[in-house]
């Protein structure tokens, strides 16, 4: 099923692109489109983060991931590079599960 | 036209793009086989679906006990800004035929960045295919060596990997934020996703959260 999956969303997202460079231009020139589609990916990857940091296999939890995402958090705010920013929460997470 | 000097400007800081992005690739491998996805799987989303925040969502929702269909419904939402990219570049790149099915797969965040960062349209164009040629190849190099490396890991999870989607995310949606807007829409999109967490399926949140946002845009003002 993941298989199933993988290939629908990539074709998904394909057709996305493809759209934009062949469907005419005026479909995508409603004000409300211009302003709604660069606001998904915000509440996407805001919702993203809330589950997968406290959430586990379904249920509101809270563990060394918040940590994890804290410190991620002050590696952004330092304007860290993105690999720098993922090391630095993994080794949190990581570490913390050693000391404890 | 286009000097030799621009064009070299433009290799010089594709390639530079394309490095940080394979090594972020990494992480990408990384994460996908901890989520339980196959080396195959893992390198076949980088290949055809090539967008990294759809890609680490996908994985994120299955790593997170998800429904691989809700990772792929959060996925194609994800890349729906792609399609604004691609709207932008039409009148730049002025593709058609086959052309255009091979430029559509390399329209993502840092080739439209780089093709409207540049003046003259002849340096846009250059601009997006060295870009897209860096990085489509090394964030598909990147994503095969992390999957093969953390596939030879007893447990990934010792590494910390299993909290490094949500370090990736944030680093994806940091950009984002510069505006009040936006961050409101974050603090809002995750209180409303934790909420509905305990009474739905994991991954529909997600779906929840998109459903209002675009309720939110379009109606709104």
């Amino acid at each position: 099923m993941i298989w199933a999956a993988v290939l629908v969303a990539a074709t998904a997202c394909y057709a996305l692109k493809l759209a934009g460079l062949s469907l005419p231009q005026r479909l995508f020139q409603d004000p409300r489109v211009q302003r709604t589609v660069p606001l998904l990916p915000v509440a996407l990857l805001a919702a993203l983060i809330a589950t997968q940091t406290f959430s586990s296999g379904g249920k509101l939890v809270f563990d060394v991931r918040a940590a994890a995402l804290a410190v991620a958090g002050v590696a952004v705010l330092l304007r860290a590079p993105f690999l720098v920013v993922i090391v630095a929460g993994a080794a949190t997470a990581a570490l913390l599960r050693l000391a404890f | 036209m286009i000097t030799s000097n621009a064009k070299r400007g433009i290799v010089r800081d594709a390639l530079g793009i394309g490095v940080a992005t394979g090594a972020y690739a990494v992480s990408f491998g990384a994460i996908s086989v901890t989520a339980g996805l196959s080396i195959a799987q893992t390198c076949a989303l980088s290949v055809l679906m090539f967008t990294g925040a759809s890609q680490f969502a996908f994985v994120g929702v299955i790593a997170a006990a998800g429904s691989p269909w809700a990772g792929a419904a959060t996925a194609v939402l994800l890349g729906t800004r792609n399609a604004l990219y691609a709207l932008r570049l039409t009148t730049l790149l002025k593709v058609s035929g086959p052309r255009r099915l091979l430029a559509a797969q390399l329209v993502i965040d840092e080739t439209t960045a780089m093709a409207i960062a540049r003046d003259e349209p002849a340096q846009s164009r250059f601009a997006f295919y060295a870009t897209g040629a860096a990085v489509f190849s090394l964030w598909n190099l990147g994503t095969l060596a992390g999957a093969l490396a953390t596939h030879a890991l007893p447990d990934p999870k010792v590494l910390g990997l299993d909290a490094a989607p949500s370090a990736a995310f944030l680093a994806l949606l940091a950009p984002r934020l510069r505006a009040r807007e936006p961050l409101a829409i974050a603090l809002a999109a995750a209180v409303v996703a934790l909420l509905c967490l305990p009474f739905v399926p994991p991954g529909v949140p997600l779906l929840i959260v998109a459903v209002l946002v675009v309720f939110y845009g379009v109606f709104s003002r």
